[in-house]
């Protein structure tokens, strides 16, 4: 196997591992304005408090190792999504700032502006990833030299609003099933036990036309099956993950039912990955535009220092991850350190 | 209208980047105190350095928050803005940035929860070890950002080659090599010639600005007789830490003045607003005029700037009068972010080395007048900081990636046949080549109103939550004892007595809402 594919495969991994973590916690963005009151609203932000920033990390180590291993294809993704960028870099600065100023003054009206903010933040923020994973999959018009040669309304097709909703639907049964494990028992805890059953049917609903919208308007994504049949396995993970979900619901495994939303999120990112191949930005002009994982590439010299780094790196921030959130693993109790 | 993509962008780029380096030397400062604070605590036992963690650790959570959302702008930007510049470089200075994700802020982010949330969860020890990771996460931070900035400086450790496409070599439409760097030498890329005095000279300002900010409120604190035996115990401690770090800093400065002369001269004769080769005077004051070539109003000592760079008062420092004039920084820029900068750095070594006196002899913290001016000076050393990063990097320009410069065999500059230093032009990068292409100036237009808006409210919080905190002061530790049974924290509880004699916080003690 060429370091290019294993760059390609890592990327994936820190793709999916963003996804899967700061899912849950932009997803209790997104369901933060049911929370009703102060208290409750304040268990929610720190029912994230301590790892959202290690989770956010994900994304920008994310963008270091494209930048290092597929630097045209960084250059390319990131100027040709401009204005999404930067509204994307606006929404998680405002985030930030939201989880972090809203309990420091107590009047009321200081805290519900911010707590606006958390749910406008994270609700752009979950739209603006789904937007983008759907561009990539029909691709984006690129000239010769691997220049996005259309404009911002070019990229607010109806295909990747599509999967900017699946997006919001997902991390939000992601982030209900993630607050019942870590709500204390009682009034709320119960309430969010039926969000984890509503999110969990429009995801379905949008997971199932997402599907059938993408067999129809993304004629490429199918080939790779075709050529790669053990990629049918995913499939049947992804689907068997969902239906996992209610079932453990109501067997009141929670845990197990997180798990599965992990699974979800993983095998969708696994399946784009897939599609994708072996492209990291497809042409939608013409397919010899198309940035593949060779053309896109930094030297195999700095692939195989980055390899290097990333095998030194990944196992150290593995055991830190563990030591967090195993720190922080018991249900929320406000104390004089919470936010 | 037509906007300036180029000029726009500088400027987005720039604004960025300052408003993001008001906080990193801060936390990279106050980390240390941190970690020298619990440790001391682990040691003696003593609350007040609990008590003295736990204040200053919120002053720190809040600036660091900061610093993260400020921070990810920054990853972002060369692709957004610099898309021709990050093709160009992305195999050798995308790596370094790659490398401060993984090592730097993973370890801060993660143990920065422990650190803030964990007081009542871990043990005093864990504790400890927490924030000694996330310092050393801050300065692994600043370790791999110095490092991509000082290989635009001085790039080494890679080669300029033609880009390979399908196999085949790869020509742009007009049919020019498409070119870009790629490693050679990874370790020579990260001990570029640049590196180790940027870095210590990087660290060296931030240990200052933290120990100026722990000064600064210490002293309002005293000025206005709270928290006094707090106070004058954090004075006295980040007194220390100035006085050496101020002193240190002259002789990293100098360092660094040595390798500016030895590899960007262009950039020193800019600093001092040097026009002609030969010996060259230490300018105190003045402005330089490009157009006339003379510095107006300039008050310097006679070849001391010779004797500082190669120890002879008569030997001659490269003018810009050697120096093509397309490549001239811009030079008042960098005249004056440099003076200022080392005006403030003298300033520094000045009253510190006054105040370390007075307090030998014990007359420190009567000296109202002295305590006035720390309690301002910390607004010196974020200016210090910031003119710093502007003196380097506006003296790196017109270069975004700054080429070598040709040398004879004896490793002196090489000479053209006109008499002026020949660049090796295809080795760099031009600044206002390196912008994105697919990027027009409108879009660049509406996202510094946007970066400016939310910055400014950002700034406005940041200092609104900072006074609010300050106002509030240290909470003793017994009051934390109060409430987890069983904790390490017990141990303070016994001491609740001679705690409440030892600061004044009681009053105001209530836990935050």
């Amino acid at each position: 196997m060429d370091l290019h594919i294993i760059w390609f495969i890592l990327l994936g991994i820190l793709l999916a591992g963003y996804a899967v973590l700061d899912g849950f916690d932009l997803g209790v963005g997104i369901l933060h304005p049911l929370a009703r009151g102060d208290n409750d609203r304040r268990i929610f932000i720190n029912a994230i408090g301590p790892i959202w920033d290690g989770n956010e990390v994900w994304l920008v180590v994310f963008g270091g190792a494209l930048f290092a291993a597929f630097p045209e294809a960084y250059a390319t993704i990131f100027s040709g999504f401009y204005i999404a960028f930067m509204l994307l870099l606006f929404a998680l600065i405002f985030r930030a700032a939201s989880i972090e100023f809203r309990s420091k003054i107590s009047s009321p009206g200081w805290r519900r502006a911010w707590d606006s903010g958390f749910f406008v933040s994270s609700l752009l923020a979950t739209l603006l990833f789904g937007v983008a994973v759907g561009n990539g999959m029909i691709g984006i018009p690129l000239n010769a030299r691997g220049v996005f040669i259309g404009t911002f309304f070019d990229l607010l097709g109806p295909y990747p609003i599509m999967v900017g909703l699946l997006s919001v639907a997902m991390f939000a049964m992601h982030g209900s099933l993630y607050l019942y494990l870590k709500v204390p028992h009682g009034e709320l805890h119960e309430r969010i036990g039926r969000w984890m059953w509503h999110t969990w049917g429009i995801f379905l609903v949008l997971y199932i036309l997402t599907t059938m919208y993408t067999l129809v308007a993304v004629p490429g994504a199918v080939p790779n099956f075709n050529r790669a049949p053990w990629a049918g396995l995913i499939v049947v993970v992804n689907v068997l993950a969902i239906a996992n979900i209610p079932r453990a619901v109501f067997n009141d495994k929670p845990g197990q039912a997180f798990v599965s939303s992990c699974l979800t999120i993983m095998a969708l990112v696994a399946l784009f990955s897939i599609a994708l191949w072996p492209n990291l930005v497809t042409a939608r002009n013409d397919p010899a535009h198309s940035l593949t994982i060779y053309r896109a590439a930094s030297s195999p010299k700095t692939l195989e220092i980055m390899f290097l780094i990333a095998l030194i790196g990944m196992p150290l921030v593995l055991a830190y991850t563990t030591v967090v959130y195993w720190t922080f693993r018991r249900r929320v109790e406000l104390g004089p350190h919470s936010y | 209208m037509d906007l300036d993509v180029v000029l726009l962008s500088r400027i987005q780029f720039a604004s960025t980047i300052a408003f993001h380096y008001l906080f990193p030397p801060l936390t990279i400062g106050m980390g240390v105190v941190l970690v020298w604070l619990e440790g001391r605590y682990l040691w003696t036992k003593e609350p007040i350095y609990e008590t003295a963690a736990k204040f200053w650790t919120q002053l720190f959570a809040v600036t660091f928050a900061m610093g993260v959302a400020t921070g990810i702008v920054m990853e972002f930007q060369f692709g957004t803005n610099w898309a021709v510049y990050s093709r160009f470089v992305g195999d050798v200075f995308g790596s370094a940035l790659a490398a401060e994700g993984i090592f730097a802020f993973f370890l801060e982010s993660g143990f920065l929860a422990v650190l803030v949330f964990g007081w009542d969860k871990v043990s005093a020890r864990f504790h400890f070890f927490s924030t000694l990771m996330v310092s050393l996460g801050s300065i692994f931070s600043a370790v791999w950002i110095v490092v991509a900035n000082s290989w635009q400086q001085t790039p080494a450790g890679h080669h300029i080659v033609q880009m390979m496409r399908d196999g085949r070599p790869w020509y742009d439409a007009s049919g020019n090599p498409i070119m870009r760097a790629e490693v050679v030498d990874f370790w020579a890329v990260v001990f570029n010639p640049s590196t180790v005095d940027r870095l210590t000279h990087t660290l060296i300002g931030a240990f200052i600005m933290g120990a100026f900010f722990i000064m600064s409120i210490s002293a309002y604190y005293l000025l206005k007789h709270r928290h006094e035996e707090f106070a004058r115990r954090s004075f006295t401690g980040a007194l220390i830490f100035a006085t050496i770090f101020s002193l240190a800093q002259l002789f990293s400065g100098h360092s660094n003045a040595k390798m500016v002369a030895e590899h960007q001269p262009a950039k020193l004769a800019a600093f001092e607003g040097h026009f002609k080769t030969g010996p060259a005077n230490l300018s105190i004051t003045g402005i330089p005029d490009a157009a006339a070539r003379v510095t107006h109003g300039e008050l310097a000592i006679p070849g001391m700037l010779s004797l500082l760079v190669h120890g002879d008062p008569q030997a001659p420092v490269i003018g810009l009068d050697k120096i093509p004039e397309k490549y001239w920084p811009p030079l008042v820029m960098s005249f004056l972010s440099y003076h200022v900068m080392v005006g403030i750095g003298m300033f520094f070594i000045a009253v510190t080395l006054l105040a370390s006196f007075l307090r030998w002899r014990k007359t420190l913290f009567q000296q109202r007048w002295l305590m006035w001016i720390f309690v301002f000076a910390v607004l010196l050393a974020v200016a210090g900081n910031q003119l710093g990063w502007a003196a380097a990097e506006v003296g790196r320009q017109p270069w975004v990636v700054h080429p070598r410069i040709e040398r004879a065999d004896n490793g002196a500059f090489a000479e053209d046949s006109s008499g002026m230093l020949a660049y090796r032009t295809d080795e760099g990068l031009l600044t206002h080549r390196a912008v994105s292409e697919a990027v027009v100036g409108g879009q660049v237009l509406s996202s510094i109103i946007m970066f400016g808006a939310i910055y400014l409210l950002l700034l406005a919080i940041w200092v609104m939550v900072l006074n609010h905190k300050i106002h509030h002061g240290p909470v003793p530790v017994m009051i934390a004892a109060a409430t987890p049974p069983g904790s390490l924290l017990d141990a303070a509880a016994g001491r609740i007595e001679h705690e409440q004699s030892m600061t004044e916080a009681k009053d105001d003690s209530r836990p935050e809402p």
